[in-house]
């Protein structure tokens, strides 16, 4: 075999580092996207990330898109708590069209948000477990997840990918199956998220493996535009539910979990108790809902028939109805003209819609702030100078969603 | 005292003078233009000044305007004063032939990818940026999809009759 068979770059053979592709499929990235990293020995000493591998180019799409078909697109960022990203949607079309939404639906929103937020939470530290090697925590909590996948279903149909909710509202009311699912839910997953706890809060290999390891200090964290557990994992207390109240958040009473040295321990440690807080004010919520009495109770959508779809035996029996239903569908409903930036807290941080319209029936312009696209930037940072073994549980503490990252 | 909208305003006002335009408080968040010449002013400005204290930024992004001769691209900035909690949006203008921005990466490590994913999807050059290359999009690209001259569906297509539906 001659030389010329095998190209080196030029100086390879005299460095001492290792080149080693982590990803852009390898089971520790749990998503497509790849690590570069330069290794002395089993120390690394530089990373470089390419992304994108899942581009799809849901900016340029929904340019050509009217407002309710964009939902499909929120969907798939975040696929790990897609309703979040549906009401954030949602949330920021109705601030552009100025609707007031009734309390009731205000209600069940933050139910669906804190649900997804719970399942989102438990798939990342349970992940973290997996990869510290403990298995057996992540697949029992899944049946709990399978729980809140079952309660999407009934309100929505769907269950990953959920397109749950519309403009102005639900699209059907919740029924009886759905609030028993959750009231199950309610009774018995604290008991469940304990034994959790159990397994890995004092645990010892897995503090050894996770203390200390991808720090972050509060104010690097900020300046690289750290939003939501990660950053609250290092001191922050900055949580849009509060600072920023949508959906009649500022009606529950939570608290805002923080850590104080920004690794991998105190990021789970925050996610962990946030699944608590969540528990607490989906009780709350639930609660408020029940005392909804006679007419307020079946309250589901706000009265917006621009742009909600109005009843289907409507449609067949109303010529209002049925002109609504068709502009609706073919989305042919003018949208005013402005500028509207909506943020609301979605699993991994700030989610931020910048929404440009110039009349006519799709937006001029969209912009999505992902959390995960803003924060991942860091992870040189995070891992210079750590072991490999430690940047496998830096990432997966990150909680980086492939969807979330490429838009 | 928390601070408020038209104290920002009048801050701004009394360092910029005139340079500054378009102030509108549109959805209850400040905004207004400025000459690019001057973005890392302001951004420093509202980032040191004690009372306005806007050190975080939340975003950085384009937009293009095809029909606003010798400025159609912007660059637009939201940052975030978590003190007083308050937030407010920035734009910038340039020319299409020659889009050089100052980039923010000197001031915001979160910067650098967002001035990527700009320069990426609308062709923004951000002079000083450490590593202005492609992000999301392949490196032997060599257009920049977000403007607005590619258009999503076939203009030309004759199949599809929309004219009752006012599209044309």
């Amino acid at each position: 075999m001659s030389e010329q068979h095998i190209k080196l770059p030029e100086g390879s053979i005299e460095k001492t580092t290792t080149t080693l592709n982590l990803g852009p499929t390898h089971p520790a990235t749990h998503g497509v996207m790849q690590n570069i990293l330069e290794l002395d020995g089993e120390r690394i000493v530089s990373a470089d990330q390419t992304i994108g591998y899942i581009h799809r180019a849901f900016e340029k799409l929904a340019e050509r898109r009217p407002l309710y078909q964009i939902t499909t697109l929120t969907d798939r960022l975040n696929y790990c708590s897609a309703p979040i990203n549906n009401m954030g949607w949602h949330l920021t079309c109705e601030k552009l069209l100025g609707l007031k939404i009734p309390k009731r639906v205000d209600y069940l929103r933050v139910i669906i948000m804190e649900l997804s937020r719970i399942s989102d939470h438990l798939i990342c530290n349970s992940i973290v477990g997996v990869d510290a090697g403990a298995y057996t925590g992540f697949l029992y909590v899944m049946q709990y997840r399978e729980l809140i996948y079952e309660i999407y279903e009934e309100v929505c149909g769907a269950r990953l990918t959920t397109n749950i909710g519309r403009i102005g509202g639900f699209e059907r009311n919740f029924n009886d199956i759905a609030f028993q699912k959750l009231e199950k839910f309610l009774k018995e997953y604290p008991k469940v998220l304990k034994e959790f706890e159990n397994l890995f809060q004092r645990n010892r290999i897995f503090m050894d493996r996770t203390k200390g390891t991808g720090a972050i200090s509060a104010e690097r964290a900020l300046n690289y535009g750290f939003t939501g557990p990660n950053l609250r994992a290092a001191g922050i207390d900055y949580d849009v539910r509060v600072h920023t109240p949508y959906s009649s958040y500022e009606d529950f009473q939570f608290n805002i979990p923080i850590g104080t040295t920004g690794d991998n321990y105190d990021r789970w440690l925050v996610r962990n108790q946030e699944m608590w807080q969540s528990l607490s004010i989906i009780e709350q919520a639930y609660q408020r809902v029940q005392e909804f009495k006679g007419a307020e109770a079946e309250v589901y959508h706000a009265d917006a028939p621009e742009y909600y779809l109005p009843k289907k035996e409507d449609v067949y029996t109303k010529m209002e109805e049925l002109i609504w239903h068709f502009k609706i569908v073919m989305g042919e409903t003018q949208i005013p003209v402005g500028e509207v930036y909506n943020c609301v807290e979605g699993g991994n941080g700030e989610l931020g819609y910048y929404l440009i319209s110039d009349g006519g029936r799709t937006p001029y312009r969209l912009h999505f702030r992902r959390p995960c696209f803003v924060y991942y930037q860091a992870f040189e940072e995070l891992v210079k100078g750590s072991m490999l073994s430690d940047a496998i549980m830096t990432m997966s503490s990150l909680n980086l969603i492939a969807g979330e990252l490429d838009a | 005292m928390s601070l408020t909208n038209e104290t920002i305003q009048a801050r701004l006002i009394e360092k910029f003078g005139d340079q500054l335009s378009n102030f509108e408080t549109t959805y209850g968040m400040l905004s207004f233009e400025a000459p690019k010449e001057i973005n890392l002013k302001i951004l420093n400005f509202l980032y040191d000044d004690e009372a306005l204290k806007f050190r975080f930024l939340t975003d950085i992004t384009g937009i293009h305007y095809p029909d606003n001769k010798g400025r159609e691209l912007a660059v637009v900035y939201h940052l975030h004063n978590m003190v007083d909690n308050v937030r407010l949006r920035f734009k910038v203008f340039t020319d299409i032939n020659t889009p050089d921005v100052y980039t923010a990466t000197g001031l915001f490590s979160a910067a650098n990818w967002m001035e990527r994913e700009t320069y990426d999807f609308l062709g923004l050059n951000f002079v000083g940026h450490p590593h202005l290359k492609r992000i999301l999009n392949v490196e032997e690209m060599d257009y920049f999809p977000l403007r607005k001259e590619f258009p999503l569906e076939d203009q030309t297509r004759i199949d599809k009759d929309d004219e009752m539906f006012g599209r044309g």
